[in-house]
């Protein structure tokens, strides 16, 4: 093979920050696919247009999803990415691994694939970036050996993803990655065997911090919070901050965005009013040492996150304002089983599931999955006039 | 026939033993230095995890590499995070000084924790996808070359400053509701190959995918018509339909949006608002994108309060001064005409000259 010169790619190994180019080349060194990556994507550089064909599809045995037909739409000047698939493979809870067992990936995708690997996807999986059809099959059946199996794609249940949750963070009011690890293995079917009419994505915040930004991202975001007062340890507020220097009028007591908190300088102590907190984790995230989440643990549902295609982006809204999460999470699978039956009845090709709930009205979904209407669900009631009555309502009512 | 559906290894049994047994226990963390995280148990046990700065896009060196350093400083035990940086979990703290030692010599970055701006989300350009405008990997290093001091935590910022980088307005990554946002866009309507279109597109899906009903069957053709003045160049059509080509290299490019946010801390999830509506895709190193980050983070730092957000300092100065403050023009493309447009007017006589 030619060795094609990169001038413009070669550019961005410059800088201090670690280089994607500088990956490419390494992993071009022994993968001619590497290498045509490296060439086509020098000519999306030089023409400003990208060189992969629309679709494609491309499978692997007792799966309807988890591997994405990639094909060059120049396959004589780049032969060796003509097929060029991507694998995603489901990642491990929390994004944990050991030095083995990214070893044991590592040495099954030389084997089969470009040696390129994205960690991680947006969604959360590990993608393995550029193979050929071939060699799909034997490539999943060597991941199964090594205990990774395919994460989802399509009209399906996206992998799922969370923070680092319990295992790492002292916030995390829910065991975020329990959590996943617990619906990952139940929803295997609704992962992996594409049923649905477009995606449906769910993600696990521990706290209201949301690190894996669940309510923008996902579709049904489970959000920790708790119930009862937030833990204030004011020996350590004194001695660990306030003594210190801290200036914990203008840090803390005026960004509390419910007015809950004030500073009583005189004794040292930090006086809350416990039912107008919004847990809003700002004076958590500014004093950990003296501050706490509180020990009623649970989460907040909120439902509907997307960007804006088709009908427009939705940050997720409060769709439950508190569930308790206990293992095997019955409660909230009860409740996903009823909103997926109700979107697969309802929605239309490619709508997610706050595109129908906008379509139908959100009251019409609540009484889908028995829920009653709350004020947490809503920024302010209705101000329009427009107000429907369902004659049982009327009846009711008198 | 292949085993299938047993989901992904147990992160259990691949969490270090200091984890596993203060699972649940942690009681608080501190930032010793830029890049190493202190947490603390209950049981007073100690976890130090060393934050790295890492491209996403890797290769099996890279992931061999990071393996081997993970088994000298730590048992192997590595993680990632949701910004795509790595984290070593260091149980023995002397272990801690010389990890920092050895990634400092193999010019490893290491940074990326609270007032800082971490590594960026983006999503995966001409690399891998079909409907990719531009190359997020490229712009992704280009800013971060430039503002790598940021992550380092060499030069202070009033808070956190979370970037993301889409290739198109599919945006597969957390773009929308970012700090700052570079997206790349269409300018021109698609232009339609009938005889493909009649051949392979379905048309009543062709014609829904479209969010203003600029799309129209075309029963002559057996293809579909564009309204050129409905169109909106977001380039839903193009997915469901393959005859409909938006890609034109000469007019597409990139925008800026900024103020957006995830958290809950103090104010509201937000969305990320347009503060550049256009800016040339300039590959290979985007200097009109990278200049333009480095120009929003400059006047936010100056400006805001500390522990002000982007979009919080925007919300107490309001969007007149901001576009006066970054010397930015505002244009039509600023003013919303999406089902959305009527929540963003000003129905208020508050306003700053």
């Amino acid at each position: 093979m030619e060795d094609k010169k990169t001038p413009l790619l070669d550019e961005l190994e410059k800088g201090d920050w670690p280089s994607f180019v500088t990956e490419i080349k390494k992993a071009a060194a022994t993968k001619k696919n590497a290498k045509d990556l490296l060439n086509q994507l020098e000519k999306s550089y030089g023409e400003n247009l990208g060189h992969w064909k629309h679709g494609g599809i491309v499978g692997v045995k007792g799966y309807g999803g988890g591997v994405v037909g990639r094909y060059s739409d120049s396959p004589e000047e780049f032969p060796d990415v003509a097929e060029f698939h991507t694998v995603r493979v489901n990642q491990v809870a929390g994004f944990f691994y050991t030095a083995d067992k990214l070893r044991q990936l590592a040495d099954v995708w030389d084997k089969y694939g470009s040696g390129l690997y994205n960690m991680h996807g947006s969604t959360g999986d590990i993608i393995l970036l550029g193979t050929t059809t071939e060699n799909l099959q034997p490539c999943v059946d060597e991941l199964a050996d090594i205990g990774f199996d395919l994460g989802g794609s399509g009209g399906a249940m996206r992998t799922l993803s969370s923070c680092v949750g319990k295992a790492r963070c002292e916030k995390a009011c829910i065991d975020a990655t329990d959590i996943i690890r617990d619906l990952t293995l139940h929803y295997q079917n609704e992962i992996h065997r594409p049923a649905f009419g477009y995606k449906f994505k769910i993600k696990v915040a521990g706290c209201a911090n949301d690190c894996c930004a669940s309510t923008a991202r996902s579709d049904l975001a489970i959000v920790g919070t708790w119930r009862d007062t937030l833990r204030i340890d004011n020996k350590a507020i004194r001695e660990e901050y306030v003594e210190k220097g801290f200036n914990i009028v203008d840090r803390v007591i005026v960004k509390c965005p419910s007015k809950c908190l004030s500073w009583d300088a005189e004794k040292g102590v930090l006086n809350i009013i416990p039912e107008d907190c919004v847990r809003c984790m700002h004076c958590i995230n500014e004093m950990p040492k003296a501050l706490r989440v509180g020990t009623e643990e649970g989460a907040t549902l909120m439902v509907g996150g997307k960007v804006a295609i088709v009908k427009g982006a939705m940050i997720g809204w409060v769709l439950v304002p508190f569930m308790k999460m206990e293992a095997p999470y019955t409660e909230f699978k009860d409740l996903l089983d009823k909103i997926i039956d109700w979107w697969a009845e309802h929605g239309k090709n490619r709508e997610r599931i706050s595109e129908l709930i906008e379509r139908m009205g959100l009251v019409t979904f609540l009484k889908a999955v028995d829920l009653k209407p709350l004020p947490q669900m809503v920024r302010e009631p209705r101000s329009n006039p427009y107000i429907y009555w369902s004659p049982e309502e009327v009846e009711n009512n008198g | 026939m292949a085993k299938t559906d047993f989901g992904p290894p147990d992160f259990r049994e691949l969490i270090p033993p200091v984890i596993k047994e203060n699972y649940g226990k942690w009681k608080y963390h501190e930032v010793p230095q830029q890049g190493v995280l202190r947490h603390v148990s209950e049981s007073g046990a100690v976890l130090h995890s060393v934050r790295m700065a890492s491209p996403r896009l890797v290769s099996g060196d890279f992931i061999r590499e990071i393996s081997d350093i993970a088994e000298k400083y730590c048992d192997g035990y590595l993680r990632f995070t949701t910004r795509n940086n790595v984290e070593f979990l260091v149980s023995d703290a002397n272990n801690v000084d010389p990890l920092l030692d050895e990634l400092d010599d193999k010019g490893y970055l290491v940074g990326g924790i609270g007032n800082v701006i971490s590594n960026i989300v983006h999503t995966q350009g001409w690399i891998h996808c079909k409907s990719a405008v531009t190359d997020a990997s490229g712009i992704t290093k280009s800013i971060m070359d430039d503002v790598k001091d940021y992550f380092t935590g060499k030069i202070a910022l009033p808070a956190r400053c979370r970037i993301a980088v889409a290739c198109c307005i599919n945006m597969c990554g957390a773009c929308h509701c970012s700090d700052i946002a570079v997206v790349g866009i269409h300018r021109t309507p698609p232009r339609i190959d009938d005889e493909l279109a009649s051949k392979i597109c379905e048309i009543p899906n062709t014609v829904a995918s479209c969010p203003t009903g600029a799309i129209k069957p075309n029963p002559r053709t057996k293809s579909v018509t564009v309204n050129q003045e409905k169109c909106m160049m977001c380039a839903n059509c193009t997915v469901v339909c393959p005859a409909m080509k938006i890609m034109n290299p000469a007019k597409d490019g990139v925008s800026i949006w900024v103020g957006g946010k995830v958290s809950n801390a103090r104010t509201a999830p937000m969305f990320s608002k347009l503060a550049i509506p256009f800016l040339p895709n300039n590959a290979p190193r985007w200097p009109e994108v990278t200049d333009a980050v480095k120009h929003l983070i400059e006047v936010w730092a100056v400006n805001a309060k500390k522990g002000e957000r982007m979009g919080e300092w925007i919300g107490r100065i309001g969007w007149e001064r901001f576009f006066t403050l970054t010397d930015l023009p505002f244009t039509n493309q600023h003013i919303d005409d999406f089902t959305t447009a009527k929540t963003t007017f000003r129905s208020t006589t508050q306003f700053k000259f």
